[in-house]
């Protein structure tokens, strides 16, 4: 009996453990099938490619990536992309160098710009300091299946735009049917036929909102495919090291439990 | 060093005699890992060994980190994100740390109620049942301090919240919190002390498991039946018996590789899952956090904390009796930390003379409802404060302490036990005993 209550126990505390992220006036997030999602799901370097385009272009007027280095835009599992290509990006953005006591061109050491402006957030780790898929009974056993969410919120809050616009001690508010509350301050940032990729690949809001919303995932979380190589190695040597030992421990025991069955 | 008879360590060659003679830690090396274990330990008697090594490895990866974090307001959040990024393995061994705390505390709680349904607790093994105590009190300490030092959102407020508990202490309370805290709110001062602290009380930790471990060593192990290992010869300690290595030693073994299979892919693949997204905003004093929760692992008895408001007839006659010393938050306060000591007492709570849960049928379901009730104290611990969750938390916090206030005591007296085997050699028989197929385990 008591070994049924335990695994209840545990099935049941591990599954609660998603309640830490329920909240109260949550927003509506829509669940997207990116490509790193899943245990052996990995970052699509073109996508992220496309999403530092859309970055570049579209957030970059407000809003900063302050803790992520421009070098790790050539690292492998990222974008990927040429040296050449982040040093000429890098420059394109000032940095003031104490040394120098003036302004000075990035280089790949440095980190990208800050936010503009002052109540525009910083970008970086916004796909983890965001969630959804808090239920069912703010359980957050959703969450096992459809991911954390952040990467969703950020897809889902730059289409959740109605249209209704009010103004609010002199500040214009736009509603937003993702953003906790309803009403947002940032207006809508995305239009159809915004911007063109180099590939001609879909240019739709849907398809530049995924686009930037993985990009952003990756910025949070740069270490990702990293991190899920080392799980799935560690995963299968325990898994064979476990075996080794169910037959090591079987083995030890089988003469004390035959010599009980023989009495 | 057991008070089982077993064979002791005999120095052999002339240098272990001459090493003996000086210092006998190779005697008590011996005797520690070959102590005569109760051979019908169950599955539940291995997380003592995964306890063991989470604390190992919250220790090893916890210097790891510590070369690499600033312990200051302005910069401990970005050298957590220097961690993340530039430090080679540096996200993995945050991960390890960071999940290894909710590991600990899973082994913690399976190690606790595995006490409590097999009588662990009871005489002559209440020492080693209040270390255990102190140990999980430690241990929520360390956790509640580590959780403030990446200086997230939820690092802060939470930090905000429960050093705010001190302060509803009467009269010494306003003055606690601002000790605690080195000023008037929670700052860089605050930072430092728990960071300081958060390295230190591991190690009080390790120090007061070597006591635990020496307490039952002395004492013996319980075991799923509660009946004692005959101690009238060595023959019949024998038959009760198997030396901890290799038995249990290879089972341990095997158990917890089997958890690290699940910890690993946990980490490798969701490793945010038990975490809060809040705790990823850099902590700003000026914007409240629309819903503050603790980690999972506290959620229960916040839940009871949490539970006991100024419209509850208990806090207004608490309130009433004592001429407002006590109010609704230095209630719930009481409450909280009153649930952890309820448990400490349980060996003296509990009069029935049965030690193992196993020969008492009124007592299992008694028991079974308490592992329900925690879990659904974790449940609206997380939830906001407001009904059906309000109502919920009172139900959920007034079954626990009457669990160990009324329950126990009364059981002991109203209920009648089932006859437990007479040895632990005649269970172990009955389990693996003539009956055909193979053995459950």
């Amino acid at each position: 009996m008591f070994k049924k209550i335990a695994i209840a126990a545990v099935a049941a505390l591990t599954l609660s453990g998603g309640v830490a992220m329920a909240a109260g006036a949550e927003g509506h997030v829509e669940n997207v099938d990116f490509s790193f999602q899943g245990p052996f799901g990995s970052f699509d370097q073109n996508q992220l490619q496309r999403g530092l385009q859309v970055y570049t272009e579209v957030c970059a007027a407000c809003h900063g990536l302050r803790y992520v280095p421009l070098r790790t835009l050539a690292d492998e599992g990222g974008p990927h992309l040429p040296e050449d290509q982040v040093r000429a990006y890098a420059a394109q953005f000032e940095i003031f160098d104490a040394e120098l006591d003036d302004f000075r061109p990035r280089v790949e050491t440095d980190p990208f710009p800050m936010s503009n402006l002052e109540n525009a957030p910083d970008l970086s780790l916004m796909a983890k300091a965001r969630a959804g898929f808090s239920g069912p009974y703010g359980t957050g056993i959703n969450q096992l299946f459809k991911g954390m969410g952040g990467p969703e919120y950020i897809y889902s809050l730059l289409l959740g735009y109605t249209g209704e616009e009010k103004t609010e001690a002199g500040v214009t508010l736009y509603e937003n049917t993702a953003f906790p509350g309803g009403w947002i301050a940032m207006a809508p940032p995305l239009y159809e036929d915004q911007l063109e990729f180099a590939d001609g690949h879909n240019n739709s809001m849907e398809a530049v909102a995924e686009d930037v919303a993985a990009f952003l995932m990756w910025t949070a979380e740069p270490k990702m495919m990293a991190r899920k190589q080392t799980g799935l190695v560690a995963v299968i040597f325990l898994s064979v090291l476990t075996v080794l030992l169910y037959l090591t421990n079987k083995r030890i025991w089988m003469p004390v439990k035959r010599k009980e069955k023989n009495v | 060093m057991a008070g089982i008879p077993h064979d002791h360590y005999e120095p052999k060659s002339g240098g272990e005699k001459w090493l003996h003679s000086r210092l006998p830690i190779l005697g008590l090396i011996y005797d520690t890992i070959m102590i005569p274990t109760p051979k019908n330990l169950n599955w539940m008697w291995i997380w003592g060994i995964v306890l063991t090594f989470c604390l190992a490895m919250q220790i090893v990866t916890g210097i790891i980190l510590v070369m690499h974090y600033t312990p200051h307001v302005d910069l401990a959040f970005a050298s957590v994100e220097h961690i993340m990024r530039n430090v080679n393995g540096g996200h993995m061994l945050r991960y390890l740390h960071q999940n290894g705390a909710s590991l600990f505390f899973v082994a913690v709680y399976l190690h606790i109620f595995r006490g409590l349904y097999y009588g662990s607790y009871k005489a002559p093994r209440e020492i080693t049942w209040i270390i255990g105590m102190l140990i999980y009190l430690l241990m929520m300490a360390t956790a509640f301090m580590g959780y403030v030092l990446p200086w997230g959102q939820m690092s802060f407020w939470g930090a905000t919240v429960i050093t705010g508990l001190f302060g509803a202490i009467p009269f010494v309370g306003d003055s606690l919190q601002t000790w605690l805290l080195g000023g008037p709110a929670v700052d860089n001062a605050t930072l430092n002390r728990f960071f300081s602290l958060h390295y230190l009380l591991p190690f009080v930790i390790a120090a007061l498991v070597a006591v635990h471990i020496w307490a039952f060593h002395t004492t013996g192990n319980n075991n799923p039946t509660g009946v004692e290992v005959r101690r009238t010869s060595k023959e019949d300690a024998q038959k009760d018996t198997l030396p901890f290595w290799p038995y249990f030693v290879m089972k341990d073994l095997f158990a917890l590789s089997l958890i690290l299979v699940i910890f690993f892919a946990i980490v490798g693949f969701m490793p945010n899952y038990l975490g809060h997204p809040d705790n990823y905003i850099e902590a700003n004093p000026l914007v409240t956090p629309s819903h503050i929760v603790p980690e999972w692992y506290f959620l229960p008895f916040y839940a009871i904390l949490r539970a006991f408001t100024a419209d509850v007839w208990v806090v207004m006659f608490a309130n009433w009796i004592t001429g407002g010393l006590i109010d609704a938050k230095f209630f719930g306060v009481l409450a909280m930390f009153g649930a952890i000591a309820v448990m400490a007492l349980a060996p003296w709570l509990d009069t029935s003379r049965v030690r193992s849960g196993r020969y008492r049928p009124m007592f299992k379901w008694w028991f079974a409802l308490l592992c329900v009730d925690f879990v659904v104290l974790a449940w609206v611990g997380a939830m906001p404060a407001e009904e059906p969750y309000a109502t919920i938390s009172l139900i959920a916090s007034a079954y626990w302490f009457a669990y160990f206030l009324v329950i126990l005591p009364l059981l002991g007296v109203i209920e009648k036990p089932q006859a437990a085997p007479a040895t632990i050699e005649d269970d172990f028989k009955a389990h693996y005993g003539a009956s055909s197929g193979a053995p459950a385990e």
